[in-house]
């Protein structure tokens, strides 16, 4: 049955053309090695936290187990409107302005769902999350990638969007913090993107997951930006802040209109999100600063670590300001980035993922995730350092 | 707190090159203030961290609460730092509530521990009562778990 041709021929045109995440071809083949050390998770390695976790065990027992409003749990909403209006500067009505999803790549489904017609155009940067080209061609979009390159450091300028807006360019898709560069854009960077978004009547939808993980400088949101609120959806969740990426929750926050809209998608494709994840979302913002607070310490630390040895042996890297990727150069070892990488991989039992995972334009380079324990680390880059040695 | 410090707590044993990296200072700077830290006294000593239940040790561990009457002179300073000078007691600290010094002491056998109290503590001028109860097992020390943690469960490659 597998590969039959007649079945194959079957599938939606949109999903048969859309090809395998290049992640999961490197996935299967680190998986198949032992000993391995992985600097290629895009999850943190700290532990929910304990009071989350006991709490969510206690929502289980008081029967928290059916379900919730389609928007969420309004406790939750006003958790929410009260934590984005603090953190991220913009208010939003928990009645009708925030709607709990199913992480944030839902939300994201939903919100492009929701504003695409057939044929308009997304700009998205490159390089990127894994999904958000597939995400775009299921919504039936036109994704039109604008690239960041190291030189810029992988941040967005209003030039490079101008060159590839066209009049059916409808929607632009934010994310800094951004996997897999670490990329930030200060406030003044983000004054002239959303200046452009105005003038040219854009949407935008900003995926601020690592929001809360900056280390040189707080993040600031565009949503925040004059004129910004009413022509944005911001999407955010509990992954990575909080370590809770297997409770699958995100939300969005945004004009009513739109929250409504993509509302009645996720009334009849997904119902609500799980009751459970909700209550652990709500004792997670119970008190978030001091949890976050610690992990971010944490991992400015490893940040600072990992630059400090890509320097030491003369791997070219901007420096990672957010998240927690960094993403070097390994063009000259003239090598393709996912040859380098199996390279890496079969010499010194290493896995970082290819750039090219994340877009064409990640050719070069790797990204190396240290969401993970500073041992890990350390062991890594001696490994890295050795490799590098002998080319 | 110093990041330095907080670094130290969590491993004693980091190479002054690798928590410079981490800070982002140079590591002659790092071996100075951990100098500085020795010698001003805010970093008393560094110990490894044992799980003694897996060591058959001939060891028994008395937590006692103490009360003891403040002295004209020195409060509660007087009494509490000469109960520290005991080598069998290996923590000692001034509480609030119904008494007044916790001291953690330790023990080759229970009769050993409880000829301490009642021969050495409880006759001290000043200690008027105490209170003895003895460590079964032990679960966490110093923020760190005794029991292993499970294995890391996630993918190894994600996006």
């Amino acid at each position: 049955m597998n590969g039959s041709p007649s079945l194959r021929n079957r599938i939606s045109a949109t999903v048969r053309d859309i090809p395998r995440s290049g992640i999961r071809d490197f996935f299967d083949i680190v998986t198949t090695m032992k000993d391995v050390i992985s600097l290629g998770i895009g999850e943190p390695d700290f532990d929910t936290p304990w009071h989350v976790r006991e709490s969510t065990v206690f929502a289980l027992e008081r029967g928290a187990t059916h379900y919730t409003s389609n928007l969420g749990y309004l406790e939750l909403r006003r958790a929410l409107a009260r934590y984005v209006g603090k953190t991220f500067g913009a208010d939003y009505n928990p009645e009708d302005e925030v709607l709990v999803t199913v992480g944030v790549s839902e939300a994201l489904d939903l919100a492009l769902r929701a504003l695409l017609n057939p044929g308009d155009e997304v700009l998205y940067h490159e390089p990127c999350y894994v999904s958000y080209r597939a995400t775009i061609l299921f919504a039936y979009g036109v994704p039109v990638e604008v690239e960041t390159r190291a030189a810029d450091g992988f941040r967005l300028t209003r030039a490079m969007l101008e060159a590839r807006t066209t009049p059916r360019t409808k929607v632009l898709m934010l994310n800094f913090p951004n996997n897999p560069t670490g990329a930030v854009m200060s406030r003044a960077e983000l004054e002239d993107i959303a200046a452009f978004a105005r003038e040219r009547d854009l949407l935008v939808i900003t995926d601020e997951i690592y929001g809360e993980l900056t280390y040189d400088a707080p993040h600031t949101s565009i949503v925040s930006l004059p004129g910004m609120r009413e022509r944005t959806i911001f999407l955010h969740g509990f992954s990575k802040a909080w370590a809770m990426t297997g409770f699958r929750l995100g939300y969005a926050c945004g004009p009513a209109e739109l929250i409504e809209a993509m509302m009645k998608i996720h009334q009849y494709t997904m119902l609500c999100a799980s009751s459970l994840s909700q209550k652990a979302a709500l004792e997670a913002l119970a008190r978030p600063e001091s949890d976050i607070a610690e992990m971010v310490n944490e991992y400015r630390r490893r940040r600072n670590f990992i630059a400090a040895a890509f320097a030491d042996m003369g791997l070219e890297c901007h420096r990672p300001l957010g998240a927690f990727y960094a993403f070097p150069s390994v063009a000259r070892f003239g090598l393709p980035a996912k040859e380098f990488a199996l390279a890496l991989l079969r010499e010194e039992k290493v896995a970082l993922v290819p750039g090219t995972a994340f877009g064409a334009c990640g050719e070069g380079f790797v990204r190396c995730a240290y969401a993970t324990r500073m041992e890990n680390i350390k062991e890594a880059m001696v490994r890295l350092r050795r490799f590098i040695g002998r080319r | 707190m110093d990041e330095l410090l907080r670094i130290l707590q969590t491993n004693a044993l980091e190479s002054h090159e690798n928590i410079a990296r981490m800070l982002g200072l140079p590591a002659a700077e790092v071996t100075r203030r951990i100098a500085e830290y020795e010698r001003g006294g805010v970093i008393r000593g560094y110990q490894a961290i044992l799980n003694e239940d897996r060591l058959e040790l001939d060891k028994v561990t008395a937590v006692i609460e103490v009360k003891v009457t403040p002295q004209r002179e020195g409060g509660f300073n007087t009494i509490a730092e000469r109960i520290s000078r005991f080598p069998e007691v290996r923590s000692a600290y001034l509480m609030s509530g119904t008494y007044d010094v916790l001291l953690f002491v330790e023990g080759p056998t229970l009769r050993e521990v409880a000829a301490f109290v009642s021969e050495r503590l409880s006759t001290l001028e000043g200690v008027i009562s105490t209170s003895t109860h003895f460590m079964l097992k032990t679960y966490k020390r110093y923020g760190v778990l005794m029991h292993s943690e499970s294995p890391d469960e996630r993918l190894t490659v994600s996006p």
